[in-house]
């Protein structure tokens, strides 16, 4: 029998369990050794491309393939009118809209799918392509949401029955008008805003793409694609095309990037999958930076209007009135049918006396989604507009910005906290936080410097974000996507070695699942992470489940791994009383082995108990022999991290070039599994946030041409505008997760933008009187605010 | 019409008759499958393409395959050395420098060319040589950190070696 010299030893470089374990998967990536979608190669195999409109808005009045299929080295030529035959033509979106697969009667924004070649190989189908001759009668386009309405627009869903203008979505509301209207009337300060969170993309480095390899003999259809729900995309093609979903497999290998992109069905996968099974060979389509820009799920356009109210140095109301751009088909990505995450979290980490948002959506020409660029269901709006409010409020009342959070946080008493929206924060110490933030900075410092540099006509300007998120979605009594629970599956098997693999419905696009899924096994079982290994992203080889996206990762998945660990860790006690001969009460738990209490020298480690699960021995009364465990993880509520950001920025008052020069992000994630990865995700997100508030931008001229369609337009920060980020942490656990874990992955994308725009105004609000600016603050931008005239993004 | 080029990759001679546009992304990538090398823009603005042509960091999405006719490429696959892991892609395990691991060929393929001239570069350095490659995933921060583990092991290694 094992004794506890037998233990394996953990260390700071090597855990068993949490902390900086360096990360598993890197030893393929260091080597050019992953296996993303376009490494992957299928006899036979044959490449798609897509012809794309160069209209708005548009009637096709004809499509001539001819010539296209009359070059040497193409197999077919896909139009709407193929796709009808098969009942492919429209495809449902996650928002219960339809959308078109390719265009048969009209297009409705730029890019739109038109027509897919497959040919022998990806230079002579993106030939084929100029060979298609399509005619267009244009139409006037729509891509001013504010417009959308007008009783003139042109009607852009004429193919819905009953649709007679452009209205998306009924008027969501969520919290209490009268009482609103009651804060405002008794409030000493009110402040109004408009403010547009800007149409942005995730912009993934590796684009989208599938293979699709259907087999006439069996029926089977292959799929490989790197997207973030490979068990949600397998139920919306048996829908989709009627093919049965035990016969559907779908393969992600690794994937560079996702950030919400990788989330939806777009058209180019189902042309792929009609084309194996029309032509009965393997169809590769992967799309061009060009064609990831200006067709896929881009993120934002949210165009708002607030007001905020205080009293007695307090803030105390909220009204918010919003039109949401949701592009030519709605296919925003919802886990209700409203935008759950903006209401979640508008009222931001203040206890207010009231509040009262509505939130309406139309269709406009251009590219569908609302796709959560690391974001949980418009979380990220919701943050940049609470904070810019509260910023302008302070600006009103001449209070410091910091005070006025101060003085409105949520205190940590009144947790679990119900917000005046109706959803509830599970935990939070948020001065304690802010604290923490103003103590890296060194903010009285910094305000001193800023004074000084003021005299000599430097700009520098201070901003300050604090937000609340609410991640892991969702627990099944208020949350799913077309009818499938936000749940996530685990199964584990620890073979008769000692050794383990753990299965998960949770899909890594550069999180590091591989290492931190096995840190979590190995911290509830004491096998060491290198003996765990973690298998996703193949629906025929792991547990059903919603995916990754909105930080659900480590909430859900990583709690089902939690969960379904103590679940054999219970089955091992049980056996190891057998082997001990003792009851199972009479055992206590060290990580690695059961051991008899009053005796610790005596104890069955967790390998000894594998081999009698699977030995020939007798096991418990009742028992079945192996030592495994599933579970589907539902969780009970949201997780709420939280964070306090300050960005540190110079504005040249001759170019008004903005300069990130320090940025702090103070983050409580509660526990954290992994801090190495915890810190890496927190840099990325920055990063993000940076290209946002200063660069990143999709934006349309009067005809809808998109003006931002390749990474010579469409702004994304490299190593020169990032500073050299600042972290610090408090660890407030989350009640209800079994770990204390509540998620990082999205804050710091939410938490930047906010701080940083509060910074460019900080620089210039005295100096030039700038109150208000929209994103992204680009030195013409800028400049403009500099002048007083402030420009709109789009 | 295909023409014939040959050239160095990785220190074997090669030889394929290709079409004269192909660009040297799609010959490493499709002709030689070595996958290592990706591919992220078109517009040269992202770098994970980037491959050593006689020494220089160079984005293979954005020069034929015919010009680099009696040249000598290096890709990401030439790093390890019988075994033996190049002290960058050490430091870019050892600092976390990379995530989805999408841009990490190019990044290495980059900062190793740096190294090779700079071998002590200062952290804004470091920056500046690797603004031509976009990371979505890390920040830069741990890029930076890994660069200069790499710098400060090499220089160890010499010092012992010296």
């Amino acid at each position: 029998m094992a004794t506890i010299e037998n233990l394996p030893s953990p260390s700071a470089e090597r855990p068993i369990g949490f902390g900086r374990l360096k990360r598993k998967e890197d030893a393929r990536f260091i080597r050019g050794q992953g296996t993303y979608l376009d490494d992957i190669r299928l006899p036979g195999m044959v490449h798609g491309a897509i012809l794309r409109s160069p209209y708005a808005h548009a009637r096709v009045v004809s499509i001539d393939t001819s010539r296209a299929l009359a070059h040497p080295n193409v197999a077919a030529v896909v139009t709407a009118k193929d796709l009808e035959t098969l009942g492919l033509a429209w495809m449902p979106t996650i928002s219960y809209d339809t959308q078109a697969v390719l265009a048969g009667d009209k297009v409705r924004f730029q890019g739109q799918e038109v027509a897919f070649v497959i040919a022998t190989d990806e230079y002579s189908a993106n030939d084929a392509l100029q060979l298609i001759d399509v005619e267009y009668e244009p139409l006037p386009a729509i891509v001013n949401a504010r417009k959308a309405l007008d009783p003139d627009a042109p009607l852009i869903r004429d193919d819905k029955a009953g649709q007679h203008d452009n209205l998306a979505s009924p008027t969501w509301e969520a919290g209490d008008e009268e009482a609103t209207n009651r804060a405002f009337a008794e409030a000493d300060t009110v402040v109004s805003r408009d403010i547009i969170y800007p149409r942005c993309h995730p912009a993934p480095l590796e684009t989208c793409g599938i293979i699709a390899d259907f087999n006439p003999q069996t029926g089977q259809l292959n799929i490989w694609n790197g997207n973030q729900a490979p068990h949600a995309h397998r139920t919306v093609y048996a829908h989709v095309a009627g093919l049965a979903e035990h016969m559907i497999r779908i393969r992600c290998s690794d994937i560079g990037g996702g950030f919400g992109n990788k989330v939806p069905v777009y058209p180019g996968y189902v042309c792929a999958i009609a084309g194996s099974i029309v032509a009965g060979v393997p169809v590769k389509w992967i799309e061009n930076r060009t064609e990831n820009l200006v067709s896929t799920g881009f993120a934002r356009d949210y165009v708002m209007r607030a007001e905020m109210c205080s009293k007695d140095g307090k803030i105390t109301g909220l009204r918010v009135d919003v039109i949401a751009d949701h592009g030519a088909f709605d296919s925003t990505a919802q886990p209700t049918k409203f935008p759950a995450g903006f209401f979640h979290i508008v009222c931001g980490s203040y206890d207010l006396q009231a509040s009262h948002v509505k939130v309406k959506a139309v269709y406009t020409n251009k590219a569908p989604g609302g796709v959560a660029y690391r974001c949980s269901f418009r979380i990220t709006e919701a943050v940049y507009l609470v904070e810019r409010m509260v910023d302008a409020l302070a600006l009103k009342m001449k209070a410091d910005p910091i005070d006025l959070r101060m003085r409105s946080f949520i205190a940590p008493g009144q947790f679990p906290y119900e917000t005046t929206t109706g959803w509830t924060y599970d935990s939070g110490n948020y001065a304690e936080t802010m604290k923490v933030a103003m103590d890296i900075a060194g903010y009285d410092d910094l305000r001193r410097e800023q004074r000084e540099k003021r005299e000599r006509g430097e700009l520098m300007g201070i901003g300050v974000a604090f937000f609340t998120e609410g991640v892991g979605a969702g627990p099944r009594k208020h949350m799913d996507i077309l009818g499938l629970a936000m749940n996530d599956g685990a199964d584990l098997r620890v073979h008769p070695s000692g050794k383990a693999v753990v299965s998960i419905s949770a899909q890594t696009q550069g999180q590091g699942h591989e290492t931190t899924f096995a840190q979590i096994v190995a911290e509830e079982l004491g096998i060491p992470p290198e003996d765990i290994e973690v298998r996703q992203g193949d629906t025929d080889k792991s547990p059903y489940g919603l995916g990754t996206y909105g930080s659900r990762s480590t909430p859900v998945s990583g709690a089902a791994v939690a969960v379904v660990s103590r679940k054999v860790r219970d089955k091992a006690r049980l056996i190891a009383a057998t082997m001990l001969e003792t009851r199972p009460e009479d055992l206590a738990w060290e990580k690695g082995r059961w051991y008899v209490k009053g005796d610790p020298e005596k104890g069955a480690m967790i390998e000894d108990i594998a081999v009698r699960a699977y030995g020939g021995e007798p096991m418990p009364e009742g028992m079945e022999g192996g030592l495994d465990a599933q579970v589907i993880y539902d969780p009970p509520n949201l997780t709420y991290p939280y964070g306090a950001y300050i960005a540190v920025v110079d504005v040249d008052p001759d170019t008004a070039q903005v300069t990130v020069r320090r940025f702090i992000a103070v983050d409580d994630c509660g526990v954290r599994i992994n801090p190495m990865i915890v810190d890496g995700q927190i840099h990325g997100g920055l990063a993000e946030g940076i290209g946002i508030a200063l660069m990143e931008l999709l934006s349309f001229d009067a005809e809808g041409n998109c003006l931002n369609s390749s990474f010579m337009d469409y702004l994304i920060p490299t190593a020169l505008e990032c500073p050299d980020f600042e972290l610090g942490e408090t660890v407030t656990p989350c009640p209800h997760h079994p770990l204390g874990a509540k998620g990082v992955g999205e804050s710091p994308n939410v938490g930047s933008p906010p701080a940083i725009v509060n910074a460019v105004i900080d620089a210039l609000y005295e100096t030039h009187g700038v109150d208000h600016i929209d994103m992204p603050c680009t030195p013409a931008r800028v400049w403009a605010a500099m002048q007083g005239r402030p420009e709109p993004p789009q | 019409m295909t023409i014939n080029v040959s050239m160095t990759v990785n220190g074997a001679q090669v030889s394929h008759d290709i079409e004269p546009r192909m660009l040297l992304v799609h010959f490493v990538r499709e002709t030689l499958e070595l996958t290592g090398t990706h591919w992220g823009c078109d517009t040269s603005n992202c770098g994970a393409c980037v491959v050593r042509i006689d020494g220089q960091p160079v984005k293979s999405c954005t020069i034929l395959a015919a010009m680099c006719d009696g040249h000598e490429v290096a890709t990401v696959e030439s790093l390890e050395v019988e075994g033996q892991l190049d002290p960058i892609q050490m430091g870019f395990h050892e600092r976390h420098a990379l995530q989805c691991g999408f841009c990490t060929p190019g990044m290495l393929m980059t900062t190793r060319a740096l190294l090779d001239e700079n071998p002590d570069p200062t952290d804004h350095e470091i920056r500046v040589a690797i603004s031509g490659a976009i990371c979505r995933c890390t920040g830069y921060k741990n890029i930076v950190s890994a660069v200069r583990w790499a710098a400060e092991h090499e220089a160890a290694t010499a010092n012992r070696e010296g």
